[in-house]
């Protein structure tokens, strides 16, 4: 068994209150910090753990904080990024449901190194059950006085309030959440200024992922160093992988990162192999904007050593060979799926979810939807592999945001580990689709 | 989204003037405004609409964002960009229970599509439209979080997940008799696993 | 601060964008914009035309930026250095950045009052390829009314948001706005409702495109044909300085005044737009100046037959058969 420190209680009945959070340990990162440690040996410590964006950038989140501009006189905000919708995640959710109090421990401790007093957790409209957990959360903390004035008696006080979006995945882009939360269209902002300068209102913002935040509560607790210690090199601490598609239990896993991939697909701890006795054939490692890698690719690297679940190694052989962490939505195909197919479902989602803000997304994202319809429906030509592959390349890097490459790798990387998919079905000028044949009557309840 | 709502609909100055939020919603909705900083009400325009469309029949009409922009003092156009933009606003009238059946990826892998499928041949209607009783709404919906449950609806605040016909049949049935409004901000979400 | 733009350095102040710097240079480096307008704060970024590598940051960060910037809201830096018709790959992905903006574009400029002054069809001309390579249906909207001034054609709309900016910044209510997202996002109003104040009009001539055009101009003439002049008149609302657009002896256009950039210099008030479309409401101050390329210059072309040979050429290397050989 790996180490744990997100969701090892997650089990414990009752763990959603604070009475039991408490009892397992809960809130100890505030006592600790609040009590004992300056604002800037909390963010020593971040520093020290080498914890990265769990988001899916996989920023150093202590350098992130360090970037925070703290002029006097102006408030400055932390805001939690809980609109997780990149298809293949659904950790935060997971973390959010079952241990509310893991999320408001870490944005108490995490505001009180940043100096902000007040905070929100913007998170995506669909959670709203979730958000309703939080809130409920949220009240026992000021209850409990966690929250509010002087808690525990020191100078620090905070406020931390939910805020539930009203469906839009770009609004997980963090300009595009802080214009969300000001109550405007979820555009992404032109940057520069970062929100690091000019945030939510105008004000120096910090916005971090969930994980990240419920991060930091086993980082102070424990000290940055020793966090560092589990995983390899830069990938340093646990992870949580949201493993989804064929396999024989999906869920939500906490791993230390440097496990292999292998391991995290076949053992019986993790994903319990592929499904039904089928053969893997690919797998999305990161969510869907990241290449999807064949089997070859995915168990190995080009250089023919095992892939680790790290962000190094995941990314060896850049986009050639490789793939990336991500925001840990681990989709698992098996043999008879169709990768034309399961790339359409990407590309409408993209089409879907463009904000339509600048150009290159708001047309090409429609436009490669378009072409790979025509694939699904037989009338494609090999003609329009090349196409989908030059519409891609001019999309990626010339929008305002990453929702531009998260549209164009997929395609991508589709087009470049499995071409002769398309070529067949333009040549046979049919689709067949037989990936999701009864699977229904298949699903492990 | 897709197809083309505009604010054009006709503007209706009595039901305007009929708009008011309960007690009820009206605390709620203070509540809200109350989590931001003085001046910075507009930041209350996303979960206050959520309110307001479970409030009034679970659409937001012309007359209801008119109604929103003066509790907030902004502009009309402002609520109607933002309506506009976010894919749980719905322009126009839906029926009782709105289901939206996760379509991306994972979704997919296990079997979306069979099961829009026979929602759509048990329902009579197609991803779109509603039922004649005015019951039920089909919609898809891209990815929704909950891609280890798959294939998965929701029906306003509710998770319905590992959706097999018999659990669709069963969840139908519920909700058909039951025979209320469903909205996001339901108190009493029923999630099934 | 000192930048090189295409080998070519210049001194600029602290804040100026690359675009800014790139004018200053002259209009052979400047990169095209279709969003960008300096008269409106915050404008620009979202078309993506002006894009431009830097291949070196700063003398202090000389590293280059790893993908292309928009160089109308990019400040410069101290020893920057950029490229923009100097780097292939700029030029490559500008060639897309016009292929996007036309794949959905009705190309219906025979019957669009915008052409001949229209930006998109210079972009195309100057940026584009000769051939589209989209197959599919193109975007269609629901006719809307805005009012009896002012025509939307959403179907030629790029969505460059400076309509939306204008009545913001120097109107005193806006009632338009950017409604739905993604490929259907579009120009509307909320409940259909009149775009009209006293400033309204400024959203025409802000328009690059045929989206907003001005409805008391609506088919009365192509705009080469019409004859542009300088004209003030006093004002109580705006500056009063415009420019006519002449056919004959008849106003049949009363706009802004445009500066090289084709921006507007000052922006005009509706009754002076609209209400004063007799030549004796204003004093005339002499032609305007037009860009030789504008085909609204159309007539002063100095030398005819050699602009005949050039377009027999070019129809010869189409291969189009001559008139005189057709069978």
């Amino acid at each position: 068994m790996g180490k744990k420190l997100l969701i090892h209680n997650d089990k414990v009945p009752g763990i959603e209150t604070l009475q039991v959070y408490r009892a397992n340990g809960g809130y100890a990162s505030v006592e600790k910090a609040l009590k004992s440690m300056s604002p800037d040996q909390v963010t020593d410590e971040v520093k020290k753990s080498g914890l990265r964006g769990r988001g899916g950038a996989g920023f150093p989140t202590g350098l992130k904080w360090s970037f925070l501009a703290k002029p006097e006189g102006v408030p400055r905000y932390l805001v939690c990024n809980a609109d997780e919708s990149e298809p293949g995640t659904f950790k935060d959710r997971y973390l959010m449901e079952k241990i509310p109090h893991a999320l408001i421990e870490g944005m108490i401790t995490s505001s009180y190194a940043l100096g902000a007093n007040l905070s929100y957790i913007y998170i995506r409209g669909e959670y709203f059950y979730v958000a309703r957990i939080l809130e409920n959360a949220i009240k026992e903390a000021y209850e409990a006085g966690w929250l509010g004035k002087n808690i525990l008696g020191t100078n620090f006080s905070h406020d931390c309030y939910v805020q539930v979006g009203g469906g839009a995945y770009i609004c997980g882009e963090e300009t595009a959440l802080l214009e969300s939360l000001e109550g405007k269209r979820g555009n992404p902002r032109i940057k520069p200024p970062f929100p690091a300068v000019a945030g939510l209102w105008g004000c120096p913002t910090v916005v971090n992922n969930v994980e990240t935040i419920a991060a930091v509560a086993p980082i102070v607790n424990m000290g940055g160093e020793e966090y560092a210690k589990i995983g390899i090199g830069k990938s340093t601490g646990t992870k949580l992988i949201s493993a989804s598609g064929h396999i024989n239990k999906p869920g939500v896993y906490e791993i230390e990162l440097g496990i292999p991939v292998e391991e995290f697909i076949y053992s019986e701890e993790y994903c319990g192999g592929i499904r039904n006795g089928k053969k893997l054939k690919a797998v999305v490692a990161g969510g869907s904007s990241v290449p999807i890698l064949p089997t070859e690719l995915i168990l190995k690297t080009a250089k023919g050593e095992p892939r680790l679940m790290t962000y190094e190694s995941l990314a060896d052989g850049g986009f050639q060979t490789g793939t990336m962490l991500g925001s840990g939505g681990f989709i698992v195909m098996d043999e008879d799926t169709s990768i034309v197919k399961n790339l359409f479902t990407f590309a409408r989602f993209y089409h879907h979810e463009s904000c339509g803000q600048c150009s290159p997304c708001r047309e090409g994202t429609g436009w490669m939807e378009k072409i790979l319809k025509k694939f699904l429906n037989g009338t494609a030509t090999e003609a329009d592999v090349d196409l989908l592959w030059d519409i891609q390349s001019k999309i990626e890097g010339k929008t305002i945001c990453p929702l531009g490459e998260a549209a164009a790798w997929p395609v991508a990387a589709a087009i470049r580990h499995f071409k002769h998919e398309f070529i067949e079905i333009a040549k046979s000028k049919k689709f067949v689709d037989i990936s999701h044949y009864n699977r229904l009557n298949k699903v492990r309840v | 989204m897709g197809a083309q709502v505009h604010g054009t609909q006709d503007f209706n100055k009595a039901k305007r003037a009929e708009i008011k939020f309960s007690d009820a919603a009206m605390q709620t909705v203070n509540t809200i405004i109350s989590r931001y900083p003085q001046g910075k009400q507009k930041s209350a325009l996303l979960p206050v609409l959520h309110v307001a469309q479970a409030e009034f029949g679970g659409w937001l009409s012309p007359e209801v964002m008119d109604y929103v922009a003066e509790i907030l003092k902004i502009k009309p156009i402002e609520v109607f960009e933002v309506a506009s933009f976010y894919t749980m606003y719905n322009l126009k009238p839906v029926g009782k229970c709105v289901l939206e059946i996760c379509q991306t990826s994972s979704c997919w892998l296990c079997g979306a599509e069979d099961i829009v499928k026979y929602i759509e041949k048990k329902l009579n209607i197609k991803v779109g439209e509603t039922t004649k009783d005015g019951m039920f709404t089909l919609k898809t919906a891209e990815c929704l979080g909950s891609c280890g449950t798959a294939p998965m609806m929701q029906c306003g605040a509710s998770y319905h997940e590992n959706l097999t016909y018999e659990k669709v049949d069963a969840i139908l049935d519920n909700y058909k008799s039951e025979g209320k409004l469903r909205s996001y901000t339901d108190l009493d979400y029923k999630n099934t696993l | 601060m000192k930048v090189t733009i295409d080998g070519i350095e210049i001194d600029v102040p602290k804040g100026t964008t690359i675009l800014q710097a790139a004018r200053m240079i002259g209009p052979e480096v400047a990169p095209p914009t279709m969003c960008y307008y300096s008269k409106l704060k915050t404008s620009g970024g979202y078309c993506r035309t002006c894009i431009v590598k830097v291949t070196q940051g700063s003398t202090a960060n000389p590293n280059p930026m790893p993908k292309p910037v928009a160089s109308c809201r990019t400040e410069v830096m101290d020893g920057m250095v950029v490229q923009n018709i100097t780097s292939p790959e700029i030029l490559e992905a500008r060639k897309g950045v016009v292929e996007f903006l036309l794949i959905n574009h009705p190309l219906d400029c025979p019957v669009c009052d915008q052409a001949g002054e229209c930006k998109l069809q210079d972009l195309g001309y100057e940026h584009g390829s000769a051939k589209t390579r989209y197959e599919f249906k193109r975007r269609e909207y629901d006719m809307i009314d805005i009012g009896d001034k002012i025509k939307l054609h959403m179907t030629r709309c790029i969505l460059c948001y400076r309509c939306v900016k204008t009545c913001e910044q120097i109107t005193d209510g806006r009632v338009h706005g950017v409604v739905h997202r993604g490929d259907a996002a579009e120009i509307s109003t909320y409940i259909q409702q009149a775009v009209s104040n006293d400033f309204s009009g400024n959203v025409i001539d802000v328009c690059p495109v045929g989206a907003l055009t001005d409805k008391t101009f609506r088919f009365k003439q192509r705009v080469w044909f019409t004859k542009p002049v300088d004209a003030h008149r006093k004002c109580d609302k705006c500056s009063g300085k415009v420019r006519l657009w002449f056919k004959g002896e008849e106003v049949l256009r009363v706009t802004a005044r445009k500066d090289q950039w084709d921006e507007v210099e000052e922006f005009i008030c509706n009754s002076c737009r609209f209400d004063h479309k007799k030549k004796t409401d204003w004093i005339i101050e002499g032609p305007s100046k037009i860009s030789r390329q504008s085909v609204i210059s159309q007539n002063h072309y100095e030398n005819l037959n050699e602009l005949k040979l050039q377009v027999l050429k070019q129809q010869k290397a189409l291969g189009f058969i001559e008139f005189d050989k057709r069978p």
